[in-house]
């Protein structure tokens, strides 16, 4: 069971479908994947579009965000491991919530793996489409919280590594602890001569 | 590293060990146990009146016994704190009655034989592990003869010989009788490299470390006769292959093979027996002094800071990176970073690089005064929690807190969770709400996958770290596999709740793939192996209910294999076609009432 949102109105969902030039377009239909979309219960507006991720590319999406009132929207282009903050940023910069965008992953998982079935790509893309306008449906808006935080750092050992790291919170500002077992720090470099590549001394 | 004593930002504890770490990133609490060094730290003057009258000879550790120290000593001369310390179990005064001619011989009166251990608490936000590493001690490779032979010394012990501040003022000797060698030869690898003794990884620092050697040994003893025996030599950073090429030009000779046998000849120098890897006869060597260029092993303490932080480390034992590329400071627990040679062996510069990358992951933690949690987190519906306590026992961050005693409701600490969505995915009574991955927004993408022709597609679940990176990797290689399959993702595969996957073969699914991050791997430190016993669990009841097992496949994939991503696609793709209209039926009938 969840929290029910049936009290709210319908989402406004809007779905772009992005050609990646002919990384995806070559391979896809992606007239037709968006053509699809529109079909789809609480989608207002689907199109393609060239490049999803380019300036004029989001500056088209947040022009429909604005116009037609979208509270829920779905890229299908690239995996979202690459491109999800970029769209999030895009959403979040005309008011929406970043955790409603929904992306589907119709290059890497899609286009560039079935290259020779043009025809079943599409259907692929058709529905990685459709499964992630689903899954938007039903997006909420998330807000992160904020908790207070101790501005120290505990830095376990001495070496070289840790006297660099404690040094440069310390003269950032920070304050740190430094925990060092034997009775004094230098680590390893203490009990090296010349050390390369500068063959001078190590301390 | 006086910058360090004398820094007022920065509180230095040395002979001390951090005991226990609680709390979560923003606000951990660490328990520091610090021994006693019967020296006034502050007081001490390092002037050395004290060791002059002390009685006790030892041999000196940090010049690896080359050399003597009393029992009360100062580490080395530009140690820090400067401050003398007093080897307890050395010490014959602890009994002033017995010895005590330092506490006299201090005119400040720093030396206190009460002084006792102290165990101090510190609250911090992040937390750096710098615990270095140790070097491989080479006595159990039997063949080159360490301890057996005298004149056989590792790389650290003749870094002590070449020292200006070292036990014999930098003269090479050889330790056996004093005499300087008039040649040297240095074998390689030693404990790297090798699956069947040390570790199987190259220690990263000892071609360098050798190279760097015979440079200055041939400034010294331009005539020295200096061989290098060796594998590869590996001189692959900055400005290093000028040195390699200034040593050879020097005349120092890299011989390719490894020594298979030492003998020690009545001279004390050594017969060196070296196969040519090329035509397989052996030819054989003599040298004055081997030096063993050993190669390094985790830190001794990895495993106990392991588990206290709830760290993972690689099979290797060095501690493991949240992200081997894009993470490579950061450890899987938020707040916690990697500096120096605990992550992996490296050198000084890479060592300070990533101590710095640290150091700045860690400002840019703390630089706003509070913490932001992320909002991909998991909430409890109170009225709904039977307190049954199942969600904090399978937890991996110990983020929840639920009294089953008192029946009173789980309760999430979202500064802890790290969003794998296992509680959700556990939970038996739907209390949990994983939020950005709910029920409802999964369900919904598996309705939607299977609304048409069901009978055709693969569904599969992939874990957004390992197995989706790698579907992705399979792309960018562009590796062609069936397109009937469909990923839904999830950012852990423990999210992977049961009811998925029946309302997956409620709609007529052939058959589902629930794919994660290797055993070992999980991003969520072990959150997958929930995800493995659940599968198991769900296999049984399939087994139970007619259903073929195998039409749910559990398949482990990194980032890395998308090679292994295409090939289980095509496997999958041909188990898909042995499942027949009718066993689809019969499933979508049999689940029928349950739903
Ligand atoms: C023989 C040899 C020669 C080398 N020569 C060179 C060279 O010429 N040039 C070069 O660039 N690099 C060289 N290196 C590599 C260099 O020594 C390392 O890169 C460097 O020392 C790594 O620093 P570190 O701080 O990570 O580790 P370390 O120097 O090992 O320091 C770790 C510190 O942490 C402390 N510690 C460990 N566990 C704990 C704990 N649980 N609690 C508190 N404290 C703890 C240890 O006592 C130690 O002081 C050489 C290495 C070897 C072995
Ligand atoms: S750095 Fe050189 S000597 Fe050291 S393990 Fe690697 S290859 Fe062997
Ligand atoms: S598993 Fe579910 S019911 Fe049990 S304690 Fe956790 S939230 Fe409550
Ligand atoms: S989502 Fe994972 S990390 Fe968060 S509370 Fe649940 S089990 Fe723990």
């Amino acid at each position: 069971m969840e929290k029910s949102n049936s009290s709210s109105p319908r989402p406004r969902i809007g779905v772009y479908v992005c050609h990646c030039g002919l990384n995806i377009g070559r391979t896809v239909d992606c007239e037709k994947v968006a053509q699809k979309a529109a079909n789809v219960e609480d989608v207002q507006i689907a199109r393609d579009i060239a490049y999803a991720c380019s300036e004029p590319g989001q500056q088209s999406i947040k022009a429909d965000i604005l116009e037609h009132g979208l509270d829920r929207v779905v890229v299908a282009s690239c995996s979202p491991r690459l491109h999800e903050p970029t769209f999030r940023q895009m959403v979040q910069s005309v008011g929406l919530n970043p955790y409603v965008l929904e992306m589907a992953n119709i290059r890497e998982h899609c286009s560039w793996v079935h290259q020779n079935d043009p025809d079943a790509a599409t259907e692929k893309a058709i529905d990685l489409t459709r499964m992630a306008i689903s899954r938007a449906r039903s997006l909420t808006p998330l807000e992160p919280d904020t908790l207070p935080l101790t501005p120290r750092t505990l830095v376990i050992g001495g070496g070289v590594a840790g006297i660099q790291a404690a040094l440069d919170l310390a003269d950032s500002g920070f304050e740190v602890v430094l925990v060092e077992k034997k009775p004094s720090i230098g680590g390893m470099m203490a009990t090296l001569d010349k050390t390369f590549p500068t063959m001078d001394c190590s301390i | 590293m006086t910058d360090v004593g004398r820094h007022p930002r920065i509180k230095l504890y040395t002979l001390s060990e951090v005991v226990d770490v609680t709390g979560y990133v923003g606000n951990f609490t660490a328990k520091i146990l610090k021994k006693s060094r019967y020296v006034d730290e502050k007081a001490c003057t390092a002037c050395g009146d004290c060791a002059k009258v002390c009685p006790v000879v030892r041999p000196d550790a940090f010049n690896y016994g080359l050399s003597s120290r009393k029992a009360i000593y100062s580490p080395f001369p530009q140690a820090v704190p400067s401050a003398y310390v007093i080897n307890a179990s050395e010490c014959l005064g602890h009994n002033p009655a017995v010895c005590a001619k330092c506490v006299e011989a201090c005119s400040k009166g720093c030396i206190d034989f009460h002084m006792s251990d102290e165990e101090i608490t510190e609250t911090v936000g992040a937390i750096v592990v710098a615990a270095g590493m140790d070097v491989y001690d080479p006595t159990e490779m039997d063949e080159y003869g360490y301890t057996r032979f005298e004149n056989v010394v590792t790389s650290l012990e003749f870094e002590r010989l070449i020292n200006a501040g070292g036990p014999t003022r930098g003269e090479v000797v050889r330790p056996a009788d004093r005499m300087r060698p008039k040649s040297i030869g240095f074998i390689q690898c030693v404990g790297s490299r090798s699956a069947r003794k040390g570790g199987a990884y190259c220690s990263n620092v000892c071609c360098m470390n050798t190279i760097k050697s015979t440079l200055a040994l041939k400034e010294h003893y331009p005539d020295m006769d200096i061989k290098v025996f060796y594998m590869d030599i590996r001189a692959f950073g900055k400005g290093f292959e000028d040195l390699y090429t200034r040593s050879r030009r020097l005349g120092v000779q890299y011989l390719r093979g490894l020594p298979g046998t030492v003998e020690e000849t009545p001279e004390g120098g050594f017969r060196v027996a070296v196969e040519n890897a090329a035509s397989g006869a052996v030819i054989f060597y003599d040298l004055d002094m081997l030096v063993l260029a050993v190669g390094m092993k985790p830190p001794e303490s990895a495993r106990k800071l392991q588990e206290m932080l709830g760290l993972q480390l690689t099979p290797d034992g060095f501690f493991l990176e949240a992200h081997p590329k894009l993470q490579p400071v950061d450890a899987a627990t938020r707040g916690i970073f990697y500096a120096g040679c605990a992550e992996s062996p490296k050198d000084i510069k890479d060592s300070v690089t990533q101590a710095s990358a640290a150091a700045a992951r860690a400002i840019r933690l703390m630089h706003k005064g509070e913490i932001l949690t992320d909002p991909i987190t998991s909430e409890v519906i109170a009225d709904q929690c039977k307190s049954c306590g199942r969600c904090a026992e399978v937890c991996p961050y110990h983020a929840i807190t639920v009294d089953v005693q008192k029946k009173t409701a789980a309760v999430v600490n979202t500064a802890a969770c790290a969003g794998c969505g296992t509680c959700a995915a556990e939970c038996p009574f739907d209390a949990i709400i994983m939020n950005h991955f709910t029920d409802t927004q999964i369900l919904n993408q598996v309705d939607a996958l299977l609304a048409e022709v069901p009978q055709e597609k693969i569904l599969a679940f992939a874990c957004n770290w390992c197995s989706y990176a790698g579907a992705d990797y399979a792309g960018v290689s562009r590796l062609q596999y069936p397109p009937n399959v469909r990923l839904i993702r999830t950012m852990c595969s423990g999210r992977v709740d049961e009811k998925f996957i029946w309302e997956g073969f409620a709609k007529g699914a052939p058959v589902i793939l629930v794919s994660g991050c290797h055993i070992g791997d999980c991003h969520y430190i072990d959150a997958n192996h929930w995800t493995k016993k659940r599968i198991e669990k769900i296999h049984k009841k399939m087994a139970k209910r007619g259903i073929r097992p195998e039409r749910l496949q559990l398949e482990w994939i990194s980032a890395a294999e998308g090679i292994r991503f295409s090939d289980t696609m095509h496997r999958i793709e041909a188990l898909r076609q042995t499942v027949t209209a009718s066993e689809i039926a019969d499933t979508i009938n049999m689940l029928k009432p349950t739903y």
